[in-house]
């Protein structure tokens, strides 16, 4: 033991007390900082204690579904999730970028440029950053929920169309709402969120749309979900029944199949439309995830067009179908009188100018009257007709029967079409109607332009005695509009008897003949651009014409009117007419088995499936040629025969 | 002359009833930290600590401080040793190397380390003789302290190495250190702080600009600070009950059953907890400071000033943390954070306070 310690008891006591001061400084000292922020701030804390703790999750609201006539499903969801990713914490975001983008298999670069599109929007709005997650992701986001808190999946509910562009020209397709559309719903749409963008989904997305609900859950620091706190369901879309007739539609859609052309049934009684199909399509379910740039630029680019929805937007000329529009005039206008004959030649000399009838080179028609011009659709008739009513004549009548404007389809981006007029020429190119113009314009070519709705609109129309429907595919329509031309009942019975010839009587659509039904319509071959536009671009290169075939039955007050247009179809009689034939015959088929109460239990029976193109494959292609005692025994019962016979 | 012959009654009770108390704090926190999770029965792991630290204490403080005093060399020795072997053969946890297995358990040598540091602080301290401590002995202290500093850095443990700091400061302090050397210590040391920047790890570093630019940091160590205030500060004024702090049950408070249980505390049992809790801690400290100036001899009190300035910064530096006032060192709570270590540390440092107390009378 040593003694280095001893006798030394003096003991700095006034730096000890000095300690204890020390201790009693520091001790409050944190009591302060304590207070500071249990008292002071405490609320402030408070709340960031309740974001931490609590997380809002919103529950997405099925889009309507869309279904047929019958109740078929056009238009389903299917359930899908998204990738989103929350940007409350943009420094944290950037720092695990690289990581998500690697773990979720996307580029940096878009996910950068994704940031900063997204940029004006709050931050406490998390962004889609990978819609459709696959399992892997799944995988990655829950494996790193505590290093990439950034992470949440969202179940989402994406449109199922049916496959290969089935009736996608009417039902349209949803895609992910702009930023100007989020910035205009005053918090109502997110990011991510889908809008109908054309089509149906746009004209009824306030229909189609439901509300979202919102799931608000405890989640504890590594983002796992411990407990719910409160639910708000979602409100479901509603769902919209169409007057589309999936029958009638598939065997529009197979009509066109490798065409370029469009179909358009509807009962002109109501208005409904039974079938509506434009060829090419695109297949929305391509847009239903998310369309890439240059898909988007291929189909805008894409000479054929398959953006253009043809029934409403192609504004062609309607060739020989405007003779109706023509003879209707006629006879209403006495000008020329009813029993005005014309001597075709096979041409005719108008204002030192020679104009063909189809039937150059092969003879003439000899003398023809009203009734035989429309069922041979003679031009030399109608070129006579027109030169003594004159253009504005020719203009009010057509733009009474509803031609040059819209006809108020529950669609958007309905096209007008065009009735010329001196006035429109006086407007739009300052000069005076020249009156060689209205030859050509009275068989519907030159300046005269129509889209498929609206010939089947105008057509359906005057078979219908003057009484039109406004057309539309919502199935419980309120307020469906009415016009009613004043047209004389011999006007009516005369058209619709020239346009019973055109089938029945050897007329332009023979080929289309239907045993039993009242077929009857009006053809046309129309050339896509004048004699002299086509001398400008040169001799060498070869425009067909478009096939036009509008037919209807039965006769008077149809029940079904088709306009088909088939794109450099060349003939409008040979190539439109069986289709109108088909769909027309099909129409009626249902409506026989449906009166012996079969149809139902069939359409319950035949599977419906979506994404199955084998189905498609094994429907029987529309007949060629018909074969009537066949048609007869199955299409035909007796009791319906007879009654068509009359 | 020395006789080892104190009786019960000599212990300072009061000492030891506002350890208890700060102990039962501790433990019921822990309790509600972990009960709903992995961790649970981490409560009866720190009574098991606690016992054996009580065990330990007694022992250690039947032993004659001054026989201890005497073997200050041959420890320091010791001390050093172990620290080596450590960064030789260490046992490597959470990237750093500081354990080394013992019995079955692993110990983290600068807990032990610290207790040795006070015992040859005190022994240097009091065989100074003069009033005022010169600048020789404060450069040899300096050293003495110097050396198992950096090897505790080099495990790295910058907030154990910290530690060592205050004894020092403390034991010169009280040995008469002149106010002009205490001044030129303080600015050569503001100015070596670039120096010593370049000797910090890089999370280290990271740790102190996100203590001081916090928002640049969300999800890193100013996260972890972030969430121990947002715990604190929805605490409010009453606190939010006995295991129904979200910021505690959720798990958003970093280590919440040891380094920030102050934080979890602060959340449930609210200010007046925090108020019990600081109030315990305040008690404790001054109790230690009346026991030294009621020591003995300058050795015994040099001791158990060693034990106050070592417990005093670990509060200070913990407390100030969790409310977000310093930076993250990994520095527990003394007494209420979990660990095996620093419980048995904090008892064999009590042990010695109590050793210099049953002798105060003694001649």
């Amino acid at each position: 033991m040593s003694y280095w310690f001893r006798n030394d008891n003096r003991l700095p006591q006034e730096r000890l007390a000095a300690a204890s001061y020390v201790i009693v400084g520091m001790i409050t000292l944190l009591l302060f900082g304590f207070w500071k922020l249990q008292v002071i701030d405490s609320d402030k804390y408070g709340q960031l204690a309740e974001r931490n703790r609590v997380r809002s999750i919103p529950i997405i609201a099925p889009r309507g579904r869309m279904l047929d006539r019958d109740g078929r499903v056009l238009v389903d969801n299917y359930p899908s999730f998204s990738v989103i990713l929350l940007r409350d914490d943009m420094i944290a975001v950037e720092k695990s970028l690289p990581a998500i983008a690697d773990g979720l298999g996307l580029s940096l670069d878009d996910l950068h440029e994704q940031l900063s599109n997204t940029d004006k929007l709050p931050k406490f709005q998390p962004i889609v950053i990978k819609p459709e997650a696959t399992p892997a992701d799944v995988a990655f986001i829950e494996s790193h929920r505590a290093d990439i808190p950034l992470l949440e999946m969202l179940m989402v509910h994406r449109r199922r169309y049916l496959p290969d562009g089935f009736m996608s020209h009417a039902s349209g397709y949803v895609g992910e709402v702009s930023e100007q559309q989020i910035e205009a719903s005053n918090g109502k749409l997110r990011p991510g969120d889908f809008g109908g963008k054309s089509g149906l989904e746009r004209q009824y997305n306030d229909l189609l749309v439901g509300t979202d609900g919102m799931r608000r859950v405890i989640v504890n620091s590594v983002g796992k979900e411990v407990g719910r706190l409160s639910q708000q369901e979602p409100i479901p879309g509603k769902q919209i029944q169409l007057t589309i007739d999936y029958d009638l539609q598939q065997v529009a859609e197979d009509a066109l199949a490798g065409k370029k052309g469009a179909i358009v049934a509807m009962d002109p009684q109501s208005g409904e439309i039974l079938a509506f199909a434009s060829r090419p399509a695109p297949d929305p379910n391509d847009f239903a995830i998310r369309v890439s740039k240059e898909e988007w630029q291929r189909l805008n680019e894409d000479e054929d067009h398959p953006l253009m929805n043809r029934v409403i937007q192609a504004q062609l000329a309607p060739g020989s179908v405007f003779k109706i529009v023509m003879a209707t005039a006629m006879l209403e206008s006495k000008v020329p009188p009813e029993n005005f004959t014309a001597f075709c030649p096979g041409y005719a000399n108008f204002y030192g100018r020679m104009f063909k009838c189809h039937i150059y080179g092969k003879g003439g028609h000899g003398v023809v009257g009203i009734h035989s011009a429309i069922v041979h659709s003679c031009d030399v008739f109608f070129y006579n007709v027109g030169m003594r009513m004159g253009i504005d004549r020719i203009s009010k009548y057509a733009k009474m029967l509803g031609l040059g404007s819209k006809t108020g389809i529950d669609l958007p981006s309905e096209e007008p079409g065009l009735v010329p007029s001196e006035e429109w020429v006086q407007r739009v190119f300052h000069h005076k109607w020249y009156p060689g113009s209205t030859i050509s314009v009275a068989i519907g070519q030159g300046a005269v332009t129509a889209t498929p709705l609206q010939l089947a609109y105008m057509i359906g129309g005057v078979a219908n005695a003057g009484v039109f429907k406004q057309p539309h595919l919502l199935k419980d329509a309120q307020n469906v509009g009415e016009v009613k031309v004043p047209l004389a009942e011999d006007t009516v019975e005369q058209v619709t008897q020239g346009m019973y010839g055109v089938v029945n009587e050897g007329g332009t659509g023979g080929a289309s003949r239907l045993e039993g039904i009242e077929f009857c319509g009006k053809s046309g071959s129309a050339q896509v651009m004048s004699n002299t536009q086509r001398q400008r671009m040169g001799k060498d290169k070869k425009f067909k014409d478009n096939a036009w075939f509008v037919g209807y039955a039965p006769r008077r007050n149809p029940e079904i009117v088709v306009s088909v247009l088939i794109e450099e179809g060349e003939h409008g009689g040979a190539v439109g007419g069986p289709i109108a034939r088909d769909i027309i015959k099909t129409y009626y088929e249902k409506k026989d088995k449906k009166t012996h109460g079969q149809t139902t239990v069939e359409y319950k029976e035949k599977p419906f499936n979506f994404g199955d193109g084998s189905e498609k494959k094994e429907k029987p292609t529309p007949k060629s040629a018909p074969k009537p005692e066949e048609a007869a025994a199955v299409v035909v019962p007796a009791a319906a025969k007879k009654a068509t016979e009359n | 002359m020395i006789k080892d012959a104190p009786g019960a009654r000599d212990y300072d009770w009061w000492l030891l009833a506002i350890m208890a108390a700060i102990c039962t704090l501790g433990v019921i926190e822990i309790y509600s930290a972990t009960h709903g999770s992995a961790l649970v029965g981490m409560h009866t792991r720190q009574l098991r600590w606690l016992a054996i630290g009580i065990v330990l204490m007694f022992v250690f403080s039947r032993l004659d401080y001054h026989l201890i005093l005497d073997q200050a060399p041959i420890l320091y020795i010791v001390g050093i040793a172990a620290l080596v072997a450590v960064l030789l053969i260490g046992h490597s946890r959470f990237g750093a190397k500081r354990w080394i297995p013992f019995l079955g358990e692993f110990f983290q040598v600068s807990e032990l380390v610290k207790l040795i540091i006070i015992i040859v602080l005190a022994r240097f301290f009091a065989e100074v003789r003069t009033d005022e401590l010169s600048l020789q002995d404060l450069i040899k202290a300096g050293l003495l302290v110097g050396v198992p500093l950096v090897l505790i850095l080099k495990q790295p443990d910058l907030g154990t190495a910290l530690v060592l700091m205050p004894m020092l400061v403390v034991g010169a302090f009280l040995a008469g250190l002149q106010w002009k050397h205490a001044a030129v210590i303080v600015i050569v040391g503001v100015l070596m702080l670039p120096v010593g920047w370049h000797f910090l790890k890089p999370y280290q570093k990271e740790r102190v600009t996100s203590f001081l630019h916090p928002e640049e940091d969300a999800k890193g160590s100013g996260y972890q600070v972030l969430q121990s205030k947002i715990a604190v500060g929805s605490g409010g004024f009453w606190g939010r009950g006995f295991g129904n702090g979200s910021q505690n049950q959720l798990g958003y408070i970093p280590v919440r059953y040891s380094d920030f249980i102050m934080s979890a505390w602060a959340e449930e049992q609210g200010f007046k907890g925090v108020l019990l809790a600081l109030g315990l801690y305040m008690a404790l400290l001054l109790r230690l400071v009346q026991n030294a100036q009621r020591a003995k001899d300058r050795a015994g009190m040099f001791l158990v000033m060693g034990v106050t300035a070592a417990l005093g910064f670990h509060v200070l530096v913990n407390v100030a943390m969790v409310i977000g006032a310093m930076p993250i060192t990994g520095i527990p709570l003394p007494l209420m954070s979990y660990g095996g270590s620093a419980t048995l540390f904090v008892f064999l440092a009590i042990g010695l306070v109590m050793n210099v107390r049953l002798r105060r009378f003694v001649n």
